[in-house]
């Protein structure tokens, strides 16, 4: 089997290994980790025919450029809207494209979002840690942060023709300036008008915002009377209020405890287009009831699996693969296979 | 128990919750439903974090939703809290020489004690682990005597060291990676919390038994 061999020319602060994520570990302290944007680095690997949580590597605003030293691979970019150029040839984020030897692949950030993936057509080597090759950002375990001057290697690396291509942004993937939430566990300690307001007013991200979570700039929230809760556990999009009335979304490198309380939890499938954010911009909290955050989870699956079904499957044609944007925008054609 | 309170989390989570103070009894029987639930295999039901009175089930939307894994551990209720003989113990070799123990010198002036007596009290009593938390095998030990029991410092320090034993309220905690941090550092030990071992990746599990063995800097 072939091998490709990278070397990262540079590598931005928080740009990392990652995988699908580090599940079921929380109860000892450790968050899943995983991609920020979890259904975009799905769609990366989907579009070269490899498991969804195969290795890859999360590209933060920093940026990323790869040279390939030796062998030939294709890759998979895909998440916000960043620019790539891969030996001169000019795109965005969403497409498919080869890296042949000697050649550089430069991916920055551009229009929109915080993080991008890069995904390979072959087997990405790198440190495992409790299974998984997820960088945990606090630790350092896992896979780890890229460093400019080291080299990565792509086993069983391919060059896959029929994937290549630009693949369709799906919708479900972009910020919409809104996220679903259930109030609480904590919103009883909250002032009534405390919660409303938090969910009547835009907020604002702050530069405060890495893989561990995002530090909001708006109205402060007061508790009803001075507490401080029993440590308890923290999930991934626990929105937390500190004593100064600062609400904090916690992201996929979040504590696993914490005592302060919670106003709301964002529901999981608005976590990924709200971690595409950036600073400066401005977010609204729509709470749901619990059933309707269920029904929601159900019917984003749902969506989610028929794109990614129709996105796995090989397009060994140029017209075929010119057609997948309407395809997968729902217009049903004779062509698919 | 029977003012448990159940309060969904997002789409995909539901606190159960005992008590809204800590005490023993009530992190006890958090650990009790803990087992009972984890050995139930709920439908749907993919992890569950202990806390000191509460603990967490994560659930697969897809799956089931609050309401069902709600139904589910009611079903499971009441549990009697667990019992420290029906937890493993462990012995935890501490050195608490000069060097390895920065703040022991300020915890003993703020206790009116001796070194020496700071040792004594903190290597003689039993803890236990009350829950993981914050960062990876950081295991939150309750049971620092009340005789020694410092508050936090009002400034964290930085770049305190793995293995690093720190204590502050009636909690102590042995350090696993290199943080800043509060809580008064009174000695350091070689034990290995992360283990390496895949088969059982952190030394305790909630609700196992602690003691500490006073080691001199020639056995590290």
């Amino acid at each position: 089997m072939s091998s490709a061999r990278l070397r990262v020319v540079h590598a931005g602060p928080l740009v990392s290994i990652q995988d699908g994520g580090r599940f079921g570990q929380m109860r000892f302290g450790v968050s899943a980790s995983g991609p920020m944007d979890r259904i975009s680095f799905a769609i990366a690997n989907t579009a070269l025919g490899q498991p969804e949580t195969a290795t890859g590597i999360e590209v933060s605003l920093g940026g990323l450029v790869l040279e390939c030293k030796q062998g030939a691979v294709s890759f998979a970019v895909a998440g916000g809207g960043f620019s790539v150029d891969c030996a001169g040839n000019k795109s965005t984020s969403w497409t498919v494209q080869t890296l042949h030897e000697g050649q550089k692949l430069n991916i920055r950030g551009s229009v929109w979002g915080s993080w991008a993936y890069v995904a390979f057509a072959g087997v990405l080597k790198a440190n495992t840690w409790l299974g998984s090759t997820a960088t945990h950002s606090m630790s350092g375990f896992g896979g780890g942060a890229l460093q400019s001057g080291q080299d990565i290697e792509i086993e069983d690396a391919r060059v896959a023709n029929d994937r290549l291509g630009d693949l369709p942004c799906p919708a479900f993937a972009k910020p919409d300036g809104t996220a679903l939430v259930v109030t609480g566990p904590q919103d009883h300690h909250f002032a009534q008008s405390s919660v409303e307001t938090f969910l009547s007013s835009p907020y604002k991200f702050t530069d405060a915002f890495d893989r561990m979570g995002v530090r909001l700039n708006g109205p402060e929230l007061h508790l009803s009377e001075a507490l401080s809760i029993p440590s308890e556990p923290i999930l991934r999009g626990s929105v937390q209020v500190a004593g100064d009335g600062v609400p904090t979304v916690l992201l996929a490198d979040h504590q696993t405890t914490g005592g302060y309380p919670k106003v709301a939890t964002v529901i999981s499938s608005d976590l990924d287009r709200l971690s595409q954010m950036r600073a400066q911009d401005s977010i609204k909290f729509v709470a749901v009831s619990p059933g309707q955050a269920v029904a929601m989870a159900r019917s984003e699956a749902q969506t989610r699996r028929v794109y990614l079904d129709d996105l796995a499957k090989p397009r060994p044609s140029l017209n075929e693969r010119l057609l997948r944007e309407n395809l997968i925008g729902g217009v049903v054609s004779g062509a698919d296979e | 128990m029977s003012d448990v309170r159940f309060k969904p989390v997002a789409d995909h989570a539901l606190l159960v919750e005992f008590a809204s103070e800590i005490s023993d009894e009530v992190n006890r029987t958090v650990i009790a439903l803990d087992h009972t639930i984890t050995k139930a295999q709920i439908k749907g039901v993919q992890e569950v974090i202990p806390a000191l009175v509460n603990l967490l089930a994560v659930f697969d939307p897809l799956q089931t939703n609050h309401a069902q894994v709600e139904a589910a551990v009611r079903a499971l209720l009441p549990v009697a809290p667990a019992r420290d003989e029906e937890a493993m113990h462990h012995t935890v070799d501490v050195c608490y020489d000069e060097g390895f123990s920065p703040d022991l010198v300020a915890v003993a002036k703020a206790c009116n004690m001796s070194e020496e007596a700071v040792i004594a009290a903190h290597s003689t009593a039993l803890y236990r682990v009350g829950m993981y938390g914050f960062a990876p095998g950081y295991a939150y030990l309750s049971g620092v005597p009340k005789a020694i029991q410092v508050p936090r410092k009002t400034a964290p320090v930085r770049d305190i060291p793995a293995g690093s034993v720190m204590i502050a309220g009636p909690q102590c905690l042995a350090t696993t990676i290199v943080m800043p941090t509060g809580w008064s550092i009174i000695g350091h030990t070689p034990a290995k919390i992360m283990t390496g071992n895949p088969d059982r990746p952190f030394l305790f599990e909630v609700g196992d038994t602690i003691s500490f063995n006073r080691i001199r800097r020639e056995a590290l």
